[in-house]
């Protein structure tokens, strides 16, 4: 760390005392506009109750949250997203791991090897969910085809289960390339020295693997976890609107689809409210356990 | 427990560099063998080829007398000590030590045993349950030493293993590495580019210069005669001075001092003659069998229990050394003298002349 003195000298001194105001005024107004003023908005919409023609409405305090916490179909919903999400993570990162390690033996063609690994990311959630839809659509899917011809009776818009693992499938697909990346950088990382003392030691390769680099990955893939299920909980809600819209029933209905459908399909505001404030505090505490232990605790040096 | 032999040895990377251009070197039981030369003469690419860490381009290297060109590290049952320690971040001092044992399946008690054992020699013992980043740089080297002997191989590598201590430590350890290598009974092979650290540890001295082997003998053996002038000018600290005899200064002085000196057989182009073998007359006469110089001191270095004093001489730059303190100083002109058997004599390639055959 840097002593006291040194971070003296590295602080930049402004001559004026205004300047560096307007300097961070209009990120500052971005972030109140943009971020705070909804935000609010959001938290005094969650304490209201609104007639059903949407003519008037009440204030309740907590009533919302308490109507939304008891709802069983929220309940549903929490366990919807939380099999989601940790499946997605994992699928993702297992695979993106699987690649990256396959391509640091790549001797030729790394290069183009590694380009090639990260085009997935630059697609569209939404265009990722059609393109798989397609690929397992029942009647015209061509993957949905050899799924049928192995003998397994595939019929995603009926069976909640395959429905989830088509969700999963196309979630986690377009975040291997981004977990790929920081993969190939952990990797690059642990010191080839270390690697050479545990093929002395008498480690093969696969236990070299699972002793010495896939432990000194732990910051990589802490990191990639929380980034990948804060990925999974909240940039999803493409996928699942154009691969199953929640369903069949309610078996794919994830806490941000919920909030869209309780919102603006079904028009309940209180509860959809209520709801995304409860989305809100999640985010919160990922992003504090991500600063807390990302940044300082899973650490070697 | 073993030797090691290495047999015409070449390795071109991949790049087309050739590091190591056909060492042959046959190291026996028990020895420690150290390799020393300039950076970059391919000292760690041999060691890393005696590992198995780097493919053999052409050449064998046998170790207990078995061929083991196609057998990996992981099979070949040697230790190594890395420069930079190469200890597991992420585990404790116990677990560094322990890996390679329960990587070969030792029972759990014995391996116990044995790494407590090995840290109470080292004096690890309240150390076990640190981490790696939690030790002092001379800890680590311990850790890395421990284990690399708490196995038991057959063979130590050594890759400048105190490069990263301070000169006060890197003396202690290499008494301590000696000590323990004897005690062991370990064939060892010990890089350094540091001639000291080599001359004081070396059972086997092997100078190397630009991927060719120069010289091999023991430690002394080597001091006193090196077989060329590279060997000459590595090892010894000052390095031995080296007089030019070359035809276009044929006119000066030396050359006519010499005419009754040079040795039987060859054309002597150098002349050469270690620091502490030179001696200060008082008297300008010259003395017959012997070399005298006149020197100007240029610059004086006390030490302590010596001081060196930097002189030209007939054109070249010598350094001589005095005992304890002198009263010269820069300026000062001064008579030297060597004796005949004193001297050392090299060819046109740098090659020692010699009555004898250089001694190997
Ligand atoms: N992986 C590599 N690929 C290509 N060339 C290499 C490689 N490793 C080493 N070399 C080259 O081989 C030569 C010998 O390198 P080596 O590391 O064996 O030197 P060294 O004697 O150990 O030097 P030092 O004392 O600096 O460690 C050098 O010219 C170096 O540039
Ligand atoms: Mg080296």
């Amino acid at each position: 760390m840097l002593d006291e003195e040194t971070k003296l000298t590295l602080r930049v001194v402004f001559p004026h005392k205004v300047l560096p105001y307007l300097l961070v005024a209009p990120q500052l107004a971005i972030t109140l506009v943009f971020f705070y003023w909804p935000a609010g908005q959001a938290l005094y919409q969650s304490m209201l109750r609104q007639d059903p023609f949407g003519l008037k409405s009440k204030f309740v305090w907590f009533a919302n949250f308490r109507k939304v916490l008891a709802d069983p179909a929220y309940l549903n919903s929490i366990k919807v997203t939380v099999v989601f999400s940790l499946a997605t993570a994992i699928v993702a990162m297992a695979v993106a791991l699987l690649l990256a390690v396959m391509a640091e033996k790549v001797v030729r063609g790394k290069a183009l090897y590694r380009t090639l690994m990260i085009w997935p990311y630059a697609v569209a959630p939404a265009i990722a969910g059609m393109l798989w839809l397609f690929l397992f659509n029942p009647s015209i899917g061509s993957l949905s085809y050899v799924l049928r011809s192995l003998g397994i009776a595939w019929d995603p818009l009926l069976n909640g289960s395959h429905a989830m693992i088509l969700l999963v499938s196309a979630a986690a697909w377009k975040q291997i390339s981004y977990n790929f990346l920081f993969f190939v950088a952990g990797l690059q990382a642990v010191p080839k020295t270390l690697i050479e003392a545990a093929a002395i030691d008498g480690a093969r390769e696969t236990k070299r693997f699972w002793t010495i680099i896939f432990p000194l990955l732990a910051p990589t893939t802490f990191f990639l976890l929380v980034v990948n299920t804060v990925y999974a909980l909240f940039d999803t809600f493409g996928i699942v609107h154009a691969v199953t819209g929640g369903g069949p029933g309610k078996t794919t209905e994830t806490l941000v689809y919920k909030v869209y459908n309780d919102g603006f399909v079904n028009l309940i505001l209180g509860d959809s409210a209520a709801q995304s404030v409860i989305l809100m505090v999640i985010v919160i505490a990922l992003t504090a356990i991500q600063f807390r232990y990302v940044e300082r605790k899973v650490h070697y040096g | 427990m073993a030797t090691v032999d290495l047999n015409d040895v070449r390795k071109v990377y991949a790049g087309g560099v050739e590091a190591v251009k056909g060492v042959s070197i046959a190291i026996p039981d028990k020895q420690l063998c150290v390799l020393v030369g300039p950076s970059g003469c391919g000292k760690s690419t041999l060691l890393r080829m005696i590992a198995g860490l780097e493919t053999i381009s052409s050449g064998t290297v046998a170790i207990d007398g078995k061929i083991v060109n196609a057998v990996g590290p992981t099979e070949r049952d040697i230790a190594m000590v890395f420069q930079n320690y190469a200890l597991y971040p992420h585990m404790k001092v116990y677990d560094n030590m322990a890996y390679g044992l329960r990587n070969r399946g030792t029972p759990k008690a014995e391996v116990d045993s044995r790494v407590r054992s090995t840290a109470k020699v080292l004096e690890l013992s309240g150390l076990l349950d640190r981490r790696p980043r939690e030790l002092s740089g001379g800890q680590r080297q311990r850790v890395a030493m421990g284990r690399a002997i708490v196995r038991n191989p057959k063979v130590f590598l050594f890759d400048e293993p105190l490069s990263n201590l301070d000169a006060k430590l890197r003396g202690q350890m290499r008494v301590e590495i000696k000590s323990l290598q004897r005690r062991l009974g370990v064939t060892s092979v010990y890089v350094t580019h540091d001639q000291l650290e080599a001359m004081t540890l070396a059972d086997m001295l092997v100078v190397m210069n630009a991927g060719l082997v120069e010289q091999i003998g023991a430690p002394l053996d080597i001091y006193e005669k090196p077989a060329s002038t590279f060997v000459a000018s590595f090892i010894g600290a000052p390095p031995m001075n080296l007089l030019s005899l070359s035809t276009e200064s044929s006119a000066n002085e030396l050359e006519r001092k010499l005419l009754g000196l040079a040795p039987p057989g060859g054309q002597a182009a150098m002349l050469g003659f270690r620091p502490e073998d030179a001696e200060l007359v008082a008297d300008a006469e010259d003395r017959s069998g012997a070399l005298m110089l006149s020197a100007t001191v240029e610059a004086v270095e006390p030490v302590g229990a010596e001081t060196f004093l930097h002189c030209s001489a007939a054109g070249n730059r010598i350094v001589i050394r005095v005992g304890g303190r002198t009263a010269a100083k820069p300026g000062d002109k001064l008579r030297i003298t060597a004796t005949a058997e004193k001297l050392h004599w090299f060819d046109r390639g740098g090659r020692r002349l010699d009555s004898t055959s250089p001694s190997s």
